[in-house]
């Protein structure tokens, strides 16, 4: 199946648990991790995850309102957004 | 090369932090072919094509929003100049019809506003042109979605100042009728229209266009803000390299969106507008740019070279970003919707006067520009010429939106309400040009050359 990559940006303060909660919920919803970068900047936590949805059998916006939930319980900002989007921006 | 934590986070935080979004995106819709002797066949035709078209925009558009995570914060819709598709149907009634058809169908599909309720008489007016002025505060008072232009002027044909003399007692009115004057916030007046311009009031789907066409508007003066703010020394060549390499990232995501967008409603892909556009969100705010340029207060001496170094910029990014840059592609300032154009007006740096000559170098037009509603209708209409004889003179596109507050004066705030914002009262010219507006006829088409 063709790859369908998307990214999931993770923004606040560095916590235990992030990434178990994350992948967990990926694992059971049977999207592949291709990548995980983590870096501290502007005094800001950052993760990012590029993931692999093609394998999903839902709509996005259920992955979507799931990582919400899990932003809101652990206080942080969680995006997911098409790989595309940041190819577009950054690459010429 | 795979993309960077850094550069993940850098569109992120635009989005976030920056107030970074599609600002618009404007379905254009030709209605010619809707067009019906029987005047309900007609009107059927015309809510069944706008309403069909208005679902499926908010559908496909929300879509883009969830899979790229930017928000798409308007969608709209525009169409054929309506006092084209009425010229078969000359009555004041069946004009109000129509506007309440478009406005229906633009209500019940959920988009916010309906654009191209105007005409385009740049050389002189129809009848029905003329009627259609005469119905507009009807119109505007009466409907919540419908915008309205006029193209009253351009390069080729000069500027029709018998159609700019008919808008001062039309503005007058429409205030009146209107809480706080806010219908003539839905009204904007130009000439050089550009027919594929995704941004409202003045968006219309042009005579020149096909059956269908998706433009779109980006924004992001928050994101230009914070990038100048973090160097505050360098030079101007600098300041200008960097304002161009986040327009230019900027731009590519509107391309992104914009060309999903078009393919998935089958609609070829028109434009993208690069016009920075405030909003009233803290730091969202054109004149906060030129602020953080160094400007004390917008309007200061040296606001001018500021705000034509910033579009200078921003197109030279934008246009590298996308094959399809137009619409109106300049700086909006609009002055309710700014809040630091609020500002400048509260402490008196920024007069009419000083809007006017901004738009010389690269913006559009005096933008939700409020004035009191005591004004005399020719000096509304000489206010109106002067701004459109900059853009006859200088081979672009310029507007007006004025709103006349009736029993404000200059200094009085008034609350315009959501998107619109707070506008300042502005001072106007105490002198009258009674004598000359009264004249009538049209302004000359220019030479083209001897341009000094």
């Amino acid at each position: 199946m063709k790859k369908e990559l998307s990214f999931i940006t993770v923004i606040g303060k560095d916590k235990k648990g992030i990434v178990a909660k994350i992948s967990n919920l990926l694992y059971k919803n049977n999207i592949n991790i291709e990548d995980i970068s983590q870096k501290v900047m502007e005094g800001l936590f950052v993760m990012t995850m590029l993931i692999d949805v093609s394998g999903y059998r839902y709509p996005l916006q259920r992955l979507n309102s799931k990582l919400e939930n899990i932003g809101k319980d652990m206080g942080l900002k969680i995006q997911l957004q098409h790989e595309n989007i940041f190819k577009m921006m950054h690459r010429v | 090369m795979a993309i960077t934590v850094d550069e993940v986070f850098e569109t992120a935080k635009m989005i976030l932090y920056q107030n970074l979004d599609i600002r618009t995106t404007t379905l254009g819709i030709n209605l010619k072919d809707c067009m019906d002797s029987d005047f309900r066949a007609f009107r059927k035709k015309v809510y069944n094509k706008v309403y069909r078209n208005g679902c499926l925009l908010i559908k496909e558009a929300r879509k883009l929003e969830l899979k790229y995570g930017i928000p798409v914060v308007n969608k709209r819709i525009s169409v054929t100049p309506v006092s084209i598709i009425m010229e078969a149907h000359l009555n004041r009634d069946k004009f109000l019809e129509m506007a309440l058809t478009l406005d229906k169908a633009a209500g019940d599909s959920g988009i916010d506003f309906i654009g191209g309720f105007g005409g385009l008489c740049q050389k002189a007016l129809t009848r029905s042109d003329k009627i259609l002025i005469e119905i507009l505060p009807d119109v505007l008072s009466k409907t919540r979605h419908v915008c309205s232009f006029l193209n009253v002027g351009s390069n080729v044909s000069g500027m029709n100042l018998d159609a700019v003399n008919l808008l001062g007692v039309m503005l007058k009115k429409t205030a009146r009728r209107t809480k706080n004057g806010s219908g003539c916030a839905r009204f904007v007046v130009f000439v050089n229209a550009p027919e594929d311009n995704p941004f409202m009031a003045g968006a219309f789907h042009g005579v020149g266009e096909g059956d269908m066409a998706l433009n779109i508007g980006i924004s992001g003066p928050g994101v230009v803000r914070s990038v100048v703010e973090k160097d505050k020394d360098c030079d101007l060549s600098e300041l200008s390299e960097i304002i161009k390499r986040t327009v230019f990232k900027i731009t590519r995501a509107g391309e992104l969106i914009g060309r999903e967008l078009a393919g998935n409603l089958k609609a070829p892909f028109g434009v993208v507008d690069i016009s920075l556009a405030s909003t009233t969100n803290k730091g969202d705010s054109v004149a906060g740019v030129i602020e953080a340029f160094g400007i004390e207060s917008a309007g200061a001496h040296g606001s001018t070279m500021a705000i034509a170094l910033l579009m200078d910029a921003v197109k030279k990014g934008g246009a590298m970003a996308s094959a399809n840059v137009g619409g109106l592609s300049g700086t909006f300032i609009p002055v309710s919707e700014d809040m630091s154009m609020v500002e400048a007006v509260k402490r008196k740096s920024l007069s009419l006067d000083k809007l006017e000559a901004f738009t010389a170098v690269c913006s559009v037009g005096l933008d939700m520009v409020a004035i009191p509603g005591n004004t005399p209708e020719e000096t509304i209409n000489a206010i109106i010429a002067d701004e459109l004889s900059i853009g006859i003179i200088n081979n672009k596109t310029t507007a007006v939106r004025i709103l006349p507050i009736p029993g404000k004066k200059p200094g009085d705030l008034v609350k315009l309400g959501g998107l619109l914002g707070v506008a300042p009262v502005m001072s106007v010219n105490k002198y009258s040009a009674r004598n000359f507006m009264k004249r009538g006829g049209r302004l000359p088409a220019p030479v083209t050359s001897l341009r000094n």
